[in-house]
């Protein structure tokens, strides 16, 4: 498994600066190669598509029906023209330093990092993906810390009192939970709180926080509890089997048997190992959600990432997918470096390999 | 860890135990771990209630033709005698969505076609989807995972990246963008066939990396132990330690791992028909029929409430059953 985490010898001195800079320095050099590698496959499929449906893509850009003489020239200023590699080529240069399209005096700029240009918008990908992002961030950024309180509460609180009532009403929910799909309990949601109930207005894309709080908490709200929902279950039930193996060892009875209040052998022992395994979970699920949260977009017509995705599938927009697919990439392969840094940092048994 | 399992003849045969503590103790048997995990599994009601409902589902989805024709319904016959036209959008008449006697589910609205049928066809397509990249996955999984894990060297550094590379991968995203790309006929196939083959093998090559991985790690470790040894010092050529000594002790986990990976695949199926990119209709499909009912939930809510619990029904079943199997074949538990 690639840079995750191996177990050195205990006792070992702990690492030197120079070798944590090192082993950062060559995890950050892995996230560069990933990505590379996800843009090329992405590049490659992409590609490959319109010259299977036998489909020229200049095309996506100006329809059918243009002028010849138009569609020659935005092909020139796109580069469709050039051979396949040089196309990737300009791509790649493009990402890390920004590319001009033009065709004599017609030109436009793309700055870095350059994901093409929306066959929709026509205008470059970057600029429509970053002014989405702040959706899918603070939908993310909401759910998540609902349930992170809720999902390992419940889970503390199931381990403390195994085999109570508590427990099990918990683990039924959470069990059921995992079991349901958010395009379930969000159209449900919808349905009761919106439509049935009245107490939420129905949802409007074009709210931001900054145009309008108030309204834009109301619309935030189903998404952050469905979606919070899904996650809490799984949280309850990992944080519950964690902390029921950190009960059972040797350290937390001698931490009892010095004497220690149950306060701190729960909240200060106990604690500390349960959280490492549930904090890199998080780190995955959340660089996942960063990159769009699909389903959750779709059902409560949130227009973040999730949905320019779709959008861009439903309207053929490759940039667009492949735009979304590299951002989305990002996120998890930065999530995946911070937890392993995390790692190295709370265990110092990790060897930084 | 696993345990190897033995599958050899018990000790009650001479139990020396039984000599020692006089003849009026009871006997002790060897028990394998399949039986001891068997045992488990009989005492714990939750997870023999989730095997239960399994088989039904899967009964269900096998006979699918046969409890439509017992019914005497289809899921394409419209029934558009049995829908109020009066708000505009054919409503079914009658309470929850129609439901009576000959249209036990009730009847789908604009069509009025028998929902019992919808869903008990959508149920096959759902099992053949989630059962098709399952086994996909297991395949892929455990071939490359086991050759990661015993050959070392480059092969796992190769096949280490490659898993790491695709779980980078945007899933859901990647799997619309392919699965609405690939031609409506394939192999000589139409009709869902061909979208039926792209769902699987979709869901199927993304969920490879996952059990991979957990094979992988368990290889990792089965290989530096003294059977292993063992069987090399008696002169076994590679492919003999992998399937004869490393495969057995794998089963536990790959067993466990397919039977959690199958709910997640069906809620993947779901999700993919929910958006638009599943089996096309007119074949019906639960996640289909979710979305297509919320143009109608003012007016019907049956409609959204019966795909919804069918999915959630048979996830959870797979579910109760998946972890009462982990429990019953972890070594560590009692």
């Amino acid at each position: 498994m690639a840079g995750h985490p191996r177990q050195g010898a205990a006792g070992q001195p702990s690492a030197k600066p120079t070798a944590v800079l090192l082993y950062i320095f060559r995890r950050l050099l892995n996230v560069v190669v990933m990505l590379l590698v996800v843009a090329t496959i992405t590049f490659g499929i992409f590609f490959l598509v319109p010259w299977l449906q036998h489909t020229d893509p200049v095309l996506r850009y100006v329809g059918k029906n243009a002028n010849p003489v138009a569609i020659a020239g935005i092909k020139v200023k796109l580069g469709l023209d050039k051979p396949i590699y040089e196309q990737f080529w300009l791509y790649l240069k493009g990402l890390v330093a920004g590319r001009s399209y033009s065709n004599g005096p017609d030109t436009t700029w793309c700055p870095a990092p350059c994901m093409g240009i929306s066959t929709q918008t026509q205008t470059p990908v970057w600029g429509q993906l970053t002014g989405d992002f702040p959706v899918t961030a603070w939908l993310a950024a909401g759910a998540a810390t609902i349930w992170l309180v809720f999902g390992v509460g419940t889970g503390v609180l199931s381990a403390l009192r195994k085999r109570s009532v508590i427990d099990r009403a918990a683990m039924v929910t959470a069990l059921a939970g995992v079991s349901l799909p958010v395009y379930f309990t969000g159209l449900v949601a919808s349905a009761l709180f919106i439509y049935n109930l009245g107490w939420l207005p129905e949802s409007n894309p074009n709210v931001s926080l900054g145009s309008d709080p108030g309204a834009w908490l109301q619309n935030m709200l189903l998404p952050w509890i469905t979606l919070a929902f899904l996650f809490a279950a799984t949280y309850a039930r990992l944080t519950r089997a964690t902390m029921l193996d950190v009960l059972g060892e040797d350290y937390i009875r001698t931490a009892r048997a010095k004497g220690l209040g149950e306060g701190t052998v729960i909240g200060k022992h106990a604690m500390r190992a349960t959280m490492t395994p549930i904090l890199t979970v998080f780190g995955m699920d959340l660089g996942g959600l960063l990159g769009g949260a699909i389903l959750t977009e779709n059902v409560f017509n949130l227009h973040g990432l999730g949905y320019d995705a779709l959008n861009g599938i439903t309207k053929n927009d490759l940039p667009m997918i492949m735009g979304v697919t590299l951002f989305a990439a990002f996120f998890i392969v930065m999530a995946n470096l911070i937890v392993d840094l995390f790692y190295a940092v709370v265990d110092p048994r990790v060897r930084l390999a | 860890m696993t345990a190897p399992i033995e599958t050899t003849g018990s000790v009650a045969e001479a139990p020396p135990e039984a000599v020692l503590a006089g003849a009026s103790s009871k006997q002790i048997e060897g028990r394998s771990l399949g039986r001891i995990a068997w045992e488990r599994l009989k005492r714990d009601k939750v997870a023999l209630g989730g095997g239960v409902v399994v088989i039904l589902l899967l009964l269900v989805g096998v006979l699918a033709p046969v409890l439509c024709a017992l019914v005497g319904q289809d899921p394409a016959t419209f029934h558009t005698d049995l829908l109020d036209a009066s708000l505009g959008i054919g409503t079914p008449k009658g309470s929850f969505g129609g439901m009576s006697g000959t249209h036990l589910l009730g009847i789908d609205p604009t069509y009025g076609r028998d929902i019992f049928s919808r869903i008990v066809y959508g149920a096959q397509i759902s099992l053949i989807v989630a059962f098709g990249a399952a086994a996909l996955a297991v395949v892929i999984g455990v071939l490359l995972g086991m050759a990661a894990g015993f050959f070392g060297g480059w092969v796992d550094s190769f096949l280490s990246r490659t898993m790491d590379v695709l779980l980078a991968f945007p899933q859901l995203l990647f799997s619309i963008a392919l699965v609405s790309v690939v031609p409506t006929k394939l192999f000589g196939l139409s009709g869902s066939g061909p979208r039926i083959l792209v769902l699987i093998f979709v869901i199927g090559f993304f969920g490879w990396p996952y059990i991979g991985r957990i094979v992988r790690g368990q290889t990792l470790s089965l290989r530096e132990r003294e059977f292993v040894e063992a069987a090399r010092s008696l002169g076994a050529g590679q492919l003999h330690i992998m399937i004869k000594e490393l495969l057995p002790n794998l089963v536990a986990p790959i067993l466990v791992y397919t039977t959690l990976m199958i709910p997640t695949n069906i809620l993947n199926e779901a999700a993919l028909s929910f958006l638009g990119v599943g089996v096309q209709p007119p074949t019906p499909s639960w996640g289909q029929m979710l979305s297509d009912s919320v143009q109608y939930y003012t007016v019907d809510p049956a409609y959204m409430a019966i795909p919804g619990l069918a999915i959630f029904i048979t996830v959870l079943s797979f579910n109760l059953f998946g972890d009462g199997l982990r429990d019953a074949l972890d070594p560590k538990g009692n």
